[in-house]
């Protein structure tokens, strides 16, 4: 059973459903949930259409896709997800880093797909404030693994000031 | 010397806890080996041919004699009583058990020193010059700018998952001693007309299966838009490095597909979101920073010594030592010693737990209790009296570390090879020892005089075989290991990749084929020309004439 937690740690209801990359928009339409999370493709070549269903559509991203492919929709997106096919894949990191950093989105940024406990501090440092949890992952052990550091030494989107402009502080 | 304070002591023992309990988790099963293996990678742990492997951080070559001093006791306690210098100022144990390699994190952090980042596909660590801050001929200080890419390198979130791993060098010295110009990034100091210091940032430099100089990315950058223009250039690199293939996915391969023109606009693009953002340098953190660094207590000395001079007279062992081992220091009545871990018989970098404390002694004693690690795999006592040299000579000799090869032909670098490593195609040590014995005689090497020999056991080319002036690669040939060789490499400023001689050769046959090419260049030299010069002057072809004539 996946689980979703946020960057608390508290366990979160997941209320959206995921389509998979190759979904059509038929199958999109026919689904019955409210909340769909879309990938990259149907967004881009149905969003009048996923719009005008009257559910509320989230896209997600797959490791190769930047996030200046959906800079211009950030406003009407409550759920940017972007996917990491195996953990050692980096790039997400990046995206999520750049959907704060060059469009300033303060939405909600999603891990999926081979989210484990030993990267989740990366992650929320980076920016992404869910985390929707590989089913290995004991959920404990994911809470304890936020806080892997009470630290770190760079600027990032959770902490902008550098340990080196805080450290001076007495 | 950098010293932690409490923020740097906190993240290490976090970081402790962390891979404690991943290590369990990996021994009890709960985490998979191809879970773990990138995680033990990032603090420094090889599965090898015969043990795991710990390699431990020398922070940019730094080292004090507290911290050698707990090297030697984890080499005796939890290995085989020796370690490994290597040629990113690293050191390695070759026989750790993997359930102890907690605890040992746990006495390294008791000195300050970790395995963080020294393997694995993430930023490594940052090597620079071994005579920072006593040269001579200095720009400026490397040492406090490592110290600053070694804290934002550190557990950065977005970069522990780079398609590949990830080498800087910087470089503050007229000559350069840390190949900057074949990693990853390489940064040359640099004083722009107002007197400001900057870098000169190359990129796109690497050894490995495709060696590759280099290239200037920006030619001034001031200083305070270091971490950020970093940070650019990382996150292009992160994202668009390729991930299809190993073997083409460090940044050297998407500068030269991309082209250095259009990969420069890309950074300088991506730069502009976090310039002048938080990230960049404030004159108080650099000035932190300096204040680890500076000299110590030197007394005011003449720049000559007569018990020093006399022994230079009389004793020809002592001079040869002087004339290849001990450099000019930036102080009057000063010297920079090097202590050259290359006697004939030992493997090259190789120390043992006695000689470490031996040589921790030495530098309490002769030089303000620290040292340093060279990518040559040797060490340096880098403030010695002048006088206190004879008495420094006598000890070193004991411990056989007076032998007086620096930068000569037996100053072999090399990795260690199939003898250890799993990767490796064919053994290093012996073909370095069988080198070494041939041209075991002083006057002979006088003779020859400045050259490098670098020996890689494989294409991964740890030993940098490719920026030798003679460069060894071992190659596997249906099962058997044979050895390619390459001529006029450099890894100064005149950085070269060397250029491969022809058919490889049998392991027997090396010491014949290196004996060959130097009588090549010692009837071709003109007067005072080093090797590298002749080689550049007449080309390959009369090397090649020599060598492969003598199999027909």
């Amino acid at each position: 059973m996946p689980r979703l937690i946020d960057t608390s740690g508290t366990e979160l209801v997941n209320e959206w459903v995921k389509l998979e990359k190759d979904s059509d928009l038929v199958t999109a339409l026919a689904c019955t949930a409210d909340k769909l999370l879309v990938p990259l493709e149907l967004w881009q070549n149905h969003e009048e259409d996923l719009r005008k269903s009257g559910k509320e559509i989230g896209v997600w991203l797959d490791s190769d896709q930047q996030a200046a492919a959906i800079a211009a929709d950030l406003e009407r997106l409550k759920l940017v997800a972007l996917n990491f096919p195996g953990f050692t894949d980096g790039r997400s990191y990046s995206t999520a880093n750049n959907l704060r950093r060059h469009y300033h989105y303060t939405g909600e940024i999603r891990a999926i797909g081979d989210v484990l406990r030993d990267q989740l501090f990366y992650m929320r440092r980076c920016g992404f404030s869910t985390f929707d949890l590989k089913d290995t992952v004991k959920l404990e052990e994911a809470r304890t693994a936020l806080g892997d550091f009470k630290d770190s030494y760079q600027s990032t989107i959770e902490q902008p000031a550098p340990l080196f402009r805080r450290r001076l502080q007495p | 010397m950098y010293r932690y304070d409490n923020y740097d002591r906190q993240m290490l023992q976090d970081r402790i806890a962390q891979f404690r309990d991943q290590t369990r988790r990996f021994l009890c099963g709960e985490l998979e080996s191809t879970q773990f293996l990138p995680l033990r990678l990032q603090n420094g742990l090889y599965i090898q041919r015969l043990a795991p492997m710990l390699r431990v951080a020398i922070p940019y070559g730094c080292l004090s004699s507290r911290q050698l001093r707990k090297l030697a006791h984890i080499a005796r306690h939890y290995d085989k009583g020796y370690a490994h210098f290597s040629t990113r100022q690293n050191i390695q144990f070759n026989w750790p058990q993997l359930a102890e390699v907690p605890d040992i994190l746990a006495e390294l952090a008791e000195v300050e020193m970790h395995a963080i980042q020294t393997s694995g596909n993430c930023i490594r660590n940052t090597t620079t010059d071994q005579f920072a801050g006593v040269s001579p001929v200095e720009i400026e200080d490397s040492r406090p700018w490592c110290e600053i890419i070694r804290q934002w390198s550190t557990f950065h979130p977005e970069f522990a998952h780079l398609p590949r791993k990830f080498k800087i060098a910087v470089c503050g010295t007229e000559h350069d001693q840390a190949a900057t110009q074949v990693h990853d990034i390489g940064l040359y100091i640099h004083k722009n007309d107002q007197g400001e210091t900057g870098f000169q940032v190359l990129v796109g430099g690497g050894l490995g299966r495709t060696p590759v100089i280099g290239q200037v990315i920006r030619d001034f950058l001031p200083w305070q838009h270091l971490l950020t223009y970093l940070d650019a250039i990382l996150r292009i690199y992160n994202q668009e490095g390729r991930r299809d293939n190993k073997y083409k996915a460090r940044i050297k391969i998407l500068v030269k597909e991309t082209g250095i023109a259009v990969f420069r606009d890309k950074v300088e693009a991506e730069w502009l979101f976090s310039k002048d953002g938080p990230a960049t340098l404030t004159r108080e953190e650099v000035d932190r920073c300096k204040k680890f660094f500076t000299d110590p207590a030197y007394e005011n000395l003449d720049d000559q010594d007569a018990a020093a001079a006399n022994q230079l007279d009389t004793d020809v062992l002592f001079a040869n030592w002087m004339e290849r081992n001990v450099k000019t220091h930036k102080r009057a009545g000063y010297r920079i010693v090097t202590l050259c871990l290359k006697a004939t018989g030992s493997a090259p970098g190789d120390l043992s737990a006695e000689q470490m404390d031996f040589v921790a002694d030495l530098s309490d004693r002769f030089s303000f209790n620290e040292l340093r690690v060279t990518h040559e795999q040797n060490l340096v006592l880098t403030d010695v009296r002048l006088k206190d040299l004879p008495e420094l000579f006598r000890a070193l000799k004991s411990e056989s570390l007076a032998t007086p090869y620096t930068g000569l032909l037996n100053d072999i670098i090399s990795c260690p090879g199939g003898d250890y490593c799993s990767l490796a195609n064919a053994k290093s040590i012996p073909i370095a020892e069988a080198i070494q014995r041939r041209f075991d005689d002083f006057d002979r090497l006088k003779n020859i005089g400045d050259i490098t020999l670098n020996i890689s056991g494989c294409m991964n080319a740890c030993g940098h075989h490719h920026v030798g002036n003679i460069g060894i690669l071992g190659v596997d040939k249906k099962g058997e290991e044979f050895y390619q060789v390459a001529l006029g490499g450099s890894s100064d400023r005149d950085a070269a990749i060397g250029k491969i001689l022809g058919p490889s050769f049998a392991q027997d046959e090396i010491p014949d084929v290196i004996e060959t090419i130097i009588n090549v260049y010692l009837n071709q030299r003109e007067p005072g020309e080093k090797f590298l010069t002749t080689y550049n002057r007449i080309g390959i072809d009369p090397f090649k004439e020599r060598v492969y004539a003598k199999a027909d």
